[in-house]
């Protein structure tokens, strides 16, 4: 059983989502990419990780507000530091998984 | 006909193991957030049927989780279909990234890798393509794995996901794991360090005054832009050669 109006709206979310994730990767492939694009995107993996998980440690709620002092910061500090040593990242996701089961019965 | 027979050449047995072994702390991640995905779809009224389209169709969490909200609030086609293209315009972003490693390849391939772009495949192809031991092919079968992970976990979510305890085993961490991880593997000096710091900082600066997620690519933009002027500027470049 589908809803028509259900899925005319997923048609639409899944064109609106699929353009930016084609038209990049379909434009530039094709040609030589300037030296300050090059430059400029090489800093873009780090950036994006930054803000993409930054925010998860230490806001919360919507509308969003400050708030340091959550299991996500506090476990994020020992599993940082154990990829930082170890480079490991199947034992750093289980290390941060493992840490936070234990938070969220101990804390 | 050279392209062709160079084609058949490829051994896909250990392309296809490579990129599923590669996606597994991605799958573990979105068996969670798919699992509950899936439940509260459900409760707002979705048949399990229509959570598989969707995430057939769109296959972006968050966008999805904000979609489902809007539907049973009684929102249409053009405030979702808009809220959707403002969320997932991030990935012009991660696209562009991941086309140094798609110079000249198929179309049709690329058509099929671009539908897999999300943060966690980005994240975890760029890392792999740095590394050397990696190629276009494995990434598109971590895109794919990643895809069937989504939909399954979904689908099974509204048959009955709330019968899974929340929160068991911390599996809710496991994606926030893996981005500190592959963060990590990014900071390769100083710079990387101080413009990761910035986007960082100004990413949650931002997310408290600007309602959506718009903080992620704002903050990237920025911290990417000040790094290439970081590396022009002389200080810089003394420190780097001296390193």
């Amino acid at each position: 059983m589908m809803n028509t109006d259900y899925l005319v709206v997923f048609i639409g979310m899944g064109i609106v989502t699929y353009v930016p994730r084609w038209f990049p990767l379909a434009f530039l492939s094709r040609r030589q990419l300037p030296q300050w694009l090059i430059e400029w995107l090489d800093f873009i993996p780090a950036a994006i990780l930054s803000a993409l998980v930054l925010p998860c440690l230490v806001t919360a709620g919507d509308p969003r507000h400050l708030e340091l002092f959550r299991h996500e910061l506090l476990v994020a500090i020992p599993t940082f530091i154990f990829a930082l040593k170890t480079r490991s990242l199947a034992g750093t996701v289980i290390l941060g998984m493992f840490l936070f089961w234990l938070a969220g019965i101990f804390l | 006909m050279d392209s062709h027979s160079k084609e058949q050449r490829v051994q896909w047995m250990p392309v296809i193991r490579d990129g599923m072994v590669a996606a597994w702390p991605i799958c573990l991640g979105y068996f969670a957030i798919g699992l509950a995905f899936g439940v509260i779809a459900q409760k707002a009224g979705l048949h399990p049927l229509e959570i598989g389209v969707m995430s057939l169709l769109v296959f972006a969490g968050s966008a999805q989780f904000i979609a489902v909200s809007m539907l049973s609030s009684g929102a249409g086609f053009m405030p979702i279909v808009v809220t959707t293209f403002m969320v997932n315009l991030r990935h012009l972003l991660m696209s562009s990234s991941l086309a140094i490693y798609f110079q000249r390849i198929n179309s049709g391939w690329l058509t099929l890798f671009a539908y897999g772009i999300t943060d966690e495949s980005f994240a975890m192809n760029l890392t792999r393509f740095r590394s050397k031991s990696w190629d276009w092919r494995r990434a598109l079968v971590l895109n794919h794995t990643a895809n069937i992970a989504w939909i399954g976990s979904t689908v099974a979510g509204g048959y009955g996901g709330q019968f899974i305890p929340a929160g068991a085993f911390g599996i809710d961490y496991a994606l926030i794991a893996m981005f500190l991880c592959l963060l990590v593997f990014q900071l390769r000096g100083l710079l990387y360090v101080i413009s990761a710091l910035i986007a960082g900082l100004l990413a949650v600066f931002i997310s408290l005054i600007v309602p959506g997620n718009a903080y992620i690519v704002i903050a990237s933009v920025i911290a990417a832009t000040i790094g290439v002027f970081l590396r022009k500027s002389r200080f810089f470049t003394k420190r780097e050669q001296g390193s």
